[in-house]
Order: structure tokens, then C-alpha cells, then sequence
């Protein structure tokens, strides 16, 4: 069987398209790869959802830690509190469990049933959790980016006569996202990371849809060779990674680009935010 | 545990609950607790020396030497931690069995690595197959031990690195004027000036550490995610004491543990900050040190 062969039938494996039986033995490289990387299509769209979700849900937060009110203030810290101190590992588990105890029948809202069994599905309920845990740690970025505004452009726009929300969109918002962003793209990195997590924790792989980390540790269950599927992972996500850098780099350049090239601030890559 | 738990059935309320929380299956649950506190005492400072000695070699002044730390340091940047904690394990098992097996079983002619096996001469298998299962528990253990110290410490290594460039270059300036041997600015002047810079870094690793022990669970060893689930799982009344799906419940505990210990070791950090800051030349000392005067 040709390699292309191998694509047309495994490409798009992982969301249940082509071939319905995994190879079984006499793997071939194609085969690790093909299949592998069609598990990367779990990744990307585990990452790429809870980000942008939680990019928004992230800002809020931020701004609430940062109010002088409690009612604001303390819900945030407990949230953030308690998505960044417990492991990602252990919120998958007590989301499928609480997910799973959701009733079958769906819920009863005004008069109108809700269908919830999907919520327990890894592509929703893994989702819902990497949203809000990268909420948590985003925020907590933000929150410190926020604090760390410098005193002089504040007073500016004090002295221009800027308030309220002019105030806040012109000149807080874009000075804390640019003080921000190099932690917020490891923050990026690290996301998508855990999602290799999902299908290890409760959340089952229907019909052996997975991710890439799942299709790996299948060849190496298989084959007890661990020397070429988790490279092939490796390999997969050093690219991603790279490809997030420069991607996030295009965005610092350009909330930077006010600034002298001394004062800018560098992408610089972190292990500080895994969970 | 107690007399009164003897027959379970005739239990009921809180004398019900504290037998059911007293099984023997319960106590490998606390037991496995502790499971979690060794290993992240046994890792912590391996995972710092594996860091220090990374750090040391990305320093070096051979270029195969520095190669070899910074690959090391690089090696966590871009692929995700529990891809290494799923390969090591294996990795490194065999990679022990085959030692073996070239030293034990010298004329031993099949390939090892045939089609989709993995086969060493019976002798080189560790441990012995005939070894009692406390050593099949402890070899796995010691895995997950070296496992995670490889990994962490490659994390350290890069707070280790970052500390050791922070210190000010003028510091070591001023040891090499007053004639000190490389040997000595390192030992006098970088390595007690370091840790100050490495403690924010170091303090976030030991949170992440905390947070990575619940995949022990997935590198076979019985920790408390496994007893969670085992013990939380729906009881049918052939069991002693049957209960509904209470695994929610034992998730909610797990998740108030780490709580308690993220919480427990901020507090304690932030005091060796404290401490370390003292006397030395950076904001934070010179905060402590208008605050005294």
C-alpha cells in the first residue's frame, strides 16, 4: 500500500473520516506518521477553541481581580486560585465525573428539555475544562501585566483628560496586553501541550478517535517500541510550537511597534506555566 | 479497624462511614499519599541536581560539553512533559534490560527487538520474574522517580542557567581582581548569589512538580488517582460496603489535597524569599535592608 494511500485513508482518521479499523501490525513509518499527525487535529482544535474563549473570559477576570470591589474582586482570586493551584490532570477527572452524573434525559428548563449527554464528550467537556483553566492562568498573566502598567501612562491620559472607558480601551488595555504577551504565547504553548492530556484522563476516545499522544501510545502498546511514535509526537509539536512563536511573535511586533527596537519587549520561551 | 465494623451490613449513618473509611482498601489510599510526598521528596532534590549539573554544563568552556547542556535545558521547550514521562519509562526500562542482558547472556543469539517484541534471555529481565512484588513496585517506583527527576530537571536546569547569567558580571569581576581561581568566584561568589534570582523560578517549579504527580497514575504506579478511582466506582451489593458512583466525591478530595499543598508551600516560599533576599543586592534586599536602618 502506497504512502498516499496510507494518507487518503488515515488523513482525517482522528474525526472519524476514511478507514475504520487502525492498522493492526507490520506498521510503517507512513502509517505513524499519517496517523499521528491526524491526531494533531485534536490538538489544534482543542487549543486554538480554548484560547480564543478563554483569551475574552481571561480579560474579565483580570479586571475583576484588579477591582477595589470584593463582590469582584474575591470570585476571581478563588477561581484562579483554584484552576491554577490543583493539576489539570485531577479537573479532567472531576469534570467527566460531574459531567457523567448530569441526567440522561437532559434537563428540564422552562418547560423545554435540554439534550446535556454531549457535555460529557471529550470534544465539549475537555474543552469547557482547558477553557476555563487557561482562563485561570491567563488571567493571573494579565492581572500582573495590569499592575505592572507604568505610572507615567496612566498619568497621561489623566492629563489628557481621558476617563472611563476611552481611558481603559486606549491606554490600560494595549500597554497590559503588550507587557503581557510574551508570557501569554508560553502560556499558549503550554495549552496546547496539556491537551495531550485529554484523552488520559476520563474523558474515552469514541470509535478510537484521538489525539496524537492517544495514536502514539497505541503504535507503542502495539509494537513495545517507544523509539519512533513518541518522537514522531515530538516532532509534531516542536513545529507546532515554533509555528505558535512566530505567530505570536507577528502579534508582539505589532503591539510594540511604538516603541524604539531597544524597549521592546522579546518572546522569550518559558517553562514556567506548565500545569 | 473497629470491633463494630465486623459485619457491615447492620452499619448504618456515621458508625456505617467510619468502618467504610477504615477498610484496608482505604488505608492503601492514605498510604498512597504518602506515596505522592516521597516522590516528590526523592525528586526535588535529584531534579535539582540533574538541573545544577545541566546548568554547569550549558556554562562549560568545551563546546561538546555546553552542547550537551543546552540540549538538555532545550529539551522540554517544545514537547509536551507527558510525552517524555510516557517515554522514559519505557525507554529507560529497557534500555536497563538490555545492559543487562549484554553482560548476562553474552551468547544469546535471537534478535532482541523481533517484529513487535521486545525479548531479553530470562536472566537479564529486572527485576528477576521471580522477585516478590514489593520489588516489582519499587523497580516501577524508582522509574517514576528518575523519570521525573530527568524531566524536572531539565526545567531546572533552565532556571539554574537564567540565575547563574543574572548574577551581575561585576561581581565576578571583583573575584577574579582579588585573584580567586575560577574554581573559587564559583564556588565563593556565583553559587550563593545565584540562588536568590533562582528562587522564583525554582518556587514555580516546585508548584508544577506538585501538580505533575497525579501522572504517576499513568506510569503505572498505584497513587492516589488510581485509588480514587477504584474506590470511588460504583459498589454493587456484593461488596462489604456498596455505595452509588461516589468518584466525584474522591476527585473533590484529591482536588482539595493539591489545593492544601499549593497553598501551604506559597506560604512557606514566600518566607525563604524573605530569607534570602537578606543582604543581598537586589530591590527586595534593599527593601529589607532601609526597613531595619
Amino acid at each position: 500500500m502506497s504512502c498516499l494511500q496510507t494518507i487518503a485513508d488515515y488523513g482525517l482518521r482522528s474525526m472519524g473520516v476514511g478507514e475504520r479499523l487502525l492498522p493492526r501490525g507490520d506498521f510503517t513509518l507512513c502509517q505513524q506518521f499519517t496517523l499521528i499527525g491526524s491526531g494533531m487535529l485534536w490538538n489544534i482544535y482543542f487549543g486554538v477553541l480554548a484560547l480564543a474563549f478563554g483569551f475574552f473570559f481571561a480579560n474579565a477576570l483580570a479586571l475583576a481581580k484588579a477591582s477595589r470591589q470584593p463582590a469582584f474582586r474575591k470570585p476571581a482570586e478563588w477561581f484562579i486560585f483554584i484552576f491554577r493551584g490543583s493539576p489539570l490532570f485531577i479537573q479532567f477527572f472531576l469534570a467527566y465525573e460531574a459531567l457523567v452524573l448530569l441526567p440522561r434525559g437532559g434537563i428540564e428548563i422552562f418547560g423545554m428539555t435540554a439534550e446535556v449527554s454531549w457535555l460529557s464528550r471529550a470534544w465539549a467537556g475537555a474543552l469547557i475544562v482547558l477553557f476555563l483553566n487557561t482562563a485561570a492562568y491567563s488571567a493571573e498573566i494579565f492581572y500582573g501585566a495590569l499592575r505592572s502598567i507604568p505610572k507615567g501612562d496612566l498619568e497621561a491620559a489623566d492629563a489628557y483628560g481621558m476617563t472611563g472607558w476611552a481611558r481603559f480601551a486606549r491606554v490600560q488595555w494595549p500597554t497590559m496586553l503588550r507587557l503581557a504577551w510574551p508570557a501569554y504565547t508560553n502560556e499558549a504553548i503550554f495549552l496546547f501541550h496539556a491537551t495531550t492530556l485529554v484523552f488520559f484522563s476520563g474523558f474515552p476516545a469514541f470509535a478510537q478517535k484521538g489525539d496524537a499522544l492517544y495514536y502514539a501510545s497505541y503504535f507503542v502498546d502495539k509494537t513495545f517500541n517507544p523509539f519512533i511514535p513518541y518522537p514522531i509526537v515530538a516532532f509534531y509539536f516542536i513545529v507546532l510550537t515554533m509555528g505558535l512563536i512566530g505567530l505570536f511573535g507577528l502579534i508582539n511586533r505589532r503591539l510594540n511597534r511604538h516603541l524604539p527596537s531597544n524597549e521592546r519587549s522579546r518572546v522569550k520561551l518559558r517553562p514556567q506555566i506548565i500545569r | 479497624m473497629f470491633l463494630s465494623c465486623a459485619d457491615p451490613s447492620l452499619l448504618d449513618g456515621l458508625n456505617w462511614l467510619a468502618c467504610y473509611l477504615t477498610t484496608g482498601k482505604h488505608f492503601d489510599f492514605y498510604w498512597s499519599f504518602v506515596t505522592v510526598l516521597v516522590l516528590l521528596a526523592v525528586t526535588a532534590p535529584t531534579a535539582l541536581a540533574f538541573g545544577f549539573g545541566g546548568a554547569m554544563l550549558a556554562r562549560s568552556q568545551h563546546l561538546p560539553l555546553r552542547i550537551i547542556g543546552k540540549g538538555y535545558t532545550a529539551m522540554v521547550r517544545g514537547v509536551p512533559d507527558i510525552v517524555f514521562f510516557l517515554f522514559f519509562v519505557i525507554a529507560l526500562d529497557q534500555g536497563i534490560e538490555w545492559a543487562v542482558h549484554q553482560v548476562r547472556c553474552p551468547d544469546w543469539t535471537d534478535p532482541i527487538r523481533n517484529g513487535l517484541e521486545f525479548r531479553v534471555c530470562p536472566q537479564a529481565k529486572v527485576p528477576n520474574n521471580s522477585a516478590a512484588q514489593v520489588w516489582h513496585s519499587l523497580y516501577g517506583f524508582a522509574l517514576a522517580v528518575v523519570t521525573f527527576a530527568l524531566v524536572f530537571g531539565a526545567f531546572a536546569a533552565n532556571v539554574i542557567y537564567g540565575a547563574m547569567q543574572a548574577v551581575p558580571h561585576t561581581q565576578l569581576e571583583t573575584a577574579e581582581a582579588y585573584g580567586m581561581s575560577p574554581r573559587q568566584v564559583f564556588h565563593r561568589v556565583l553559587v550563593p548569589q545565584m540562588w536568590v534570582f533562582a528562587l522564583p523560578g525554582l518556587s514555580n517549579l516546585w508548584l508544577i512538580l506538585i501538580k505533575a504527580t497525579p501522572l504517576l497514575f499513568l506510569l503505572g504506579v498505584q497513587d492516589i488517582v488510581y485509588w480514587a478511582r477504584e474506590l470511588g466506582g460504583m459498589k454493587t451489593g456484593a461488596f462489604d460496603y456498596p455505595h452509588p458512583d461516589w468518584r466525584l466525591y474522591y476527585f473533590l478530595f484529591l482536588l482539595v489535597f493539591y489545593l492544601c499543598m499549593t497553598k501551604l508551600s506559597e506560604v512557606y516560599l514566600n518566607r525563604l524569599q524573605n530569607h534570602l533576599s537578606r543582604g543581598q543586592a537586589t530591590a527586595a534586599g534593599e527593601a529589607q535592608r532601609k526597613g531595619i536602618a
